[in-house]
């Protein structure tokens, strides 16, 4: 029996999000195909499988050819989507996905799945955190994190749709929907969540609403927060950005990854370089401890109130 | 040798790739010599006497592929690609100069008929194996062929790659060994050893076929041969010299990124005719 997509509390896996817009991609072009390393089931592929399994190659445990095969299908003339566990498709396979896919220029989709701390009991081996730092110098290829299932689609869809390697960083954790009047989906732009003018919080992925909660948290005590999804981590929004070094007085970044050249370390070079205000980076230090993901989220900060007690320690340091 | 014969052509391509490619290292200061002589004559037979391909179309979606995975061996590549007419003879000169597109190392983005971009080893065979995967789905009879180094088969990735292609019965896709024996510091087998390698690709569900890779009118054959039918894919271990046709190069693993001085450049010239 398939899992529930959404939970009673209104949450949504994205991975259902993910496997019904590859297969309806599927249906309208031939030239899609996905490439699995045993992660049939852990990428949701079953359906497509069934429906595709002509167009479902399987190499086996094996991320390194996994990785090679899809820049040669794209050679081919295929859209190759690749799906399997971040950690082993970034890590494992890192020389690949710079050789063969970033430097070499295919038109290849990298997608990885149960990113940042969805294993969080597994260890660290099994926690994909460091793989915004190592996606983002690759100058040409795209690196998304959506926020919900609506973004994850329209992300999906939009992969398809660019010539050039992507890497969709997606997660099993339960996240709710993002309320957006007329929501567009707009690759390497940021998203307005909310407008704000003391502090700016910018939220990635599965750390979009828990910046937006933050953002409530100060609002209660009299502080207005602007809040961005930025789901492209490369390239980044530089104009949001600077919009918001200049227009609030701090920035907070919040991110299911290393603090560590991810989100946090790229909103520090720009600003560092442009218009220094006080910044406080949300995230993971480094390798971190053994625990499930909502118990890692909470142990490491990934909260609204300790996010709310960030940007206000951002603000005090922004008087002197 | 008569009138007809393929052999001439291939002949006489290898010997204007070695000049070439010796002139190129010559004058950058700098390549892989050794490795681009030991692979040349498989170059030119691929080239000129087994592939089919459109130079004037590198895109043409039936063309044959070839892809260097030994891709520091760019004299033989790239002067292959030239021979083949894929660009200019005088773009030879800037190999490794600034802003070259003839890189030290093959960029496809760069370069017209390269495939895909290889230096690091252990990347061109599993490119090689999606293209004939995506050959296989399409229906499509193109043939894809894949040189490494014989020291390159140590890297890991290659044995991922024989795993699949041999499950996958792939008789589109040929991979050829360049079995000079030597590797970039020492030999093969004195370093990780690889024999018995024709037992390990059987291992795997190849089919081997052992050839000596100067042979060029053997290596028509067995290259030319359709593999249709076959239900395997093709291992050509290719036994050959590192460094073949200069003497003082010859079977000398520090010929592998060597470079000539004037007098050496000038003996090569004289031996190669």
């Amino acid at each position: 029996m398939a899992a529930p997509t959404q939970t009673a509390a209104g949450l949504s896996d994205c991975r259902t999000a993910w496997a019904k817009a590859l297969a309806e991609l599927a249906r309208a072009d031939d030239r899609i195909v996905a490439v699995v390393n045993d992660s049939v089931g852990s990428s949701k592929l079953d359906a497509f499988a069934k429906e595709f399994p002509d167009r479902l190659i399987n190499v086996g445990i094996a991320e390194q050819v996994m990785v090679g095969v899809s820049a040669g299908l794209a050679n081919g003339g295929k859209v190759p989507f690749v799906s399997a566990a971040s950690c082993f498709l970034t890590g494992r396979a890192l020389e690949q996905v710079k050789a063969d896919i970033a430097y070499a220029n295919f038109n290849v989709k990298l997608i990885g799945q149960s990113s940042g701390v969805a294993y969080g009991e597994l260890g660290a081996t099994h926690h994909s955190i460091e793989d915004f730092a190592w996606l983002r110098p690759m100058t040409n290829l795209i690196v998304i994190a959506p926020a919900d299932p609506w973004e994850t689609a329209e992300a999906v869809k939009w992969a398809a749709g660019h010539d050039g390697p992507v890497y969709l960083r997606l997660s099993r954790m339960p996240v709710p929907d993002l309320v957006v009047e007329d929501r567009v989906f707009r690759p390497g732009k940021a998203e307005l969540l909310q407008q704000g003018s003391d502090v700016t919080l910018i939220g990635a992925g599965t750390t979009s609403h828990i910046a937006l909660a933050a953002a409530q948290v100060l609002a209660a005590q009299g502080v207005s927060a602007r809040v961005l999804n930025m789901a492209t981590i490369n390239p980044l929004d530089d104009v949001a950005v600077l919009a918001a070094a200049e227009e609030t007085r701090a920035i907070v970044t919040v991110e299911e990854a290393s603090v560590r050249g991810g989100l946090g370390g790229a909103v520090a070079e720009l600003i560092t370089a442009n218009r220094p205000v006080p910044l406080e980076r949300v995230g993971f230090p480094g390798f971190v401890v053994t625990g499930s993901a909502d118990w890692l989220f909470a142990e490491y900060g990934l909260t609204a109130d300790n996010i709310a007690a960030r940007a206000l320690a951002a603000l005090e340091r922004a008087k002197r | 040798m008569h009138a007809n014969d393929p052999t001439d052509l291939i002949h006489e391509k290898a010997l204007w790739m070695r000049r070439r490619a010796f002139q190129m290292v010559y004058e950058a200061r700098l390549g892989h010599p050794g490795g681009d002589f030991s692979a040349i004559d498989i170059m030119a037979t691929l080239y000129f006497g087994v592939m089919q391909y459109d130079a004037t179309r590198p895109d043409w979606a039936e063309r044959d592929r070839f892809i260097m995975s030994k891709g520091h061996a760019t004299g033989a590549l790239y002067t292959a690609l030239c021979a083949a007419g894929y660009f200019p003879e005088d773009w030879l000169p800037t190999y490794m100069q600034p802003r070259s597109m003839l890189n030290g190392h093959p960029n496809r983005n760069y370069l017209p008929g390269v495939e895909t971009n290889t230096g690091p080893l252990g990347h061109g065979f599993p490119v090689a194996l999606g293209i004939a995967i995506a050959g296989q789905m399409s229906g499509q009879d193109f043939r894809t062929f894949v040189l490494t180094g014989d020291g390159e088969q140590q890297e890991g990735s290659n044995w991922e790659a024989a795993l699949n292609a041999g499950h996958r019965k792939l008789e589109n896709l040929t991979l050829i060994i360049d079995r000079n024996r030597l590797q970039q510091g020492a030999g093969t087998e004195e370093t990780i050893g690889l024999d018995p390698l024709d037992d390990k690709y059987r291992a795997f569900g190849w089919h081997v076929e052992m050839v000596d890779g100067h042979d060029v009118a053997a290596l028509h054959r067995l290259l030319s041969a359709s593999a249709k039918g076959r239900g395997k894919p093709l291992c050509v271990i290719a036994n050959t010299v590192k460094g073949k046709g200069v003497s003082f190069m010859e079977n000398k693993a520090s010929w592998h990124h060597g470079v000539p001085d004037a007098a050496q450049f000038a003996q090569a010239m004289e031996e190669l005719v």
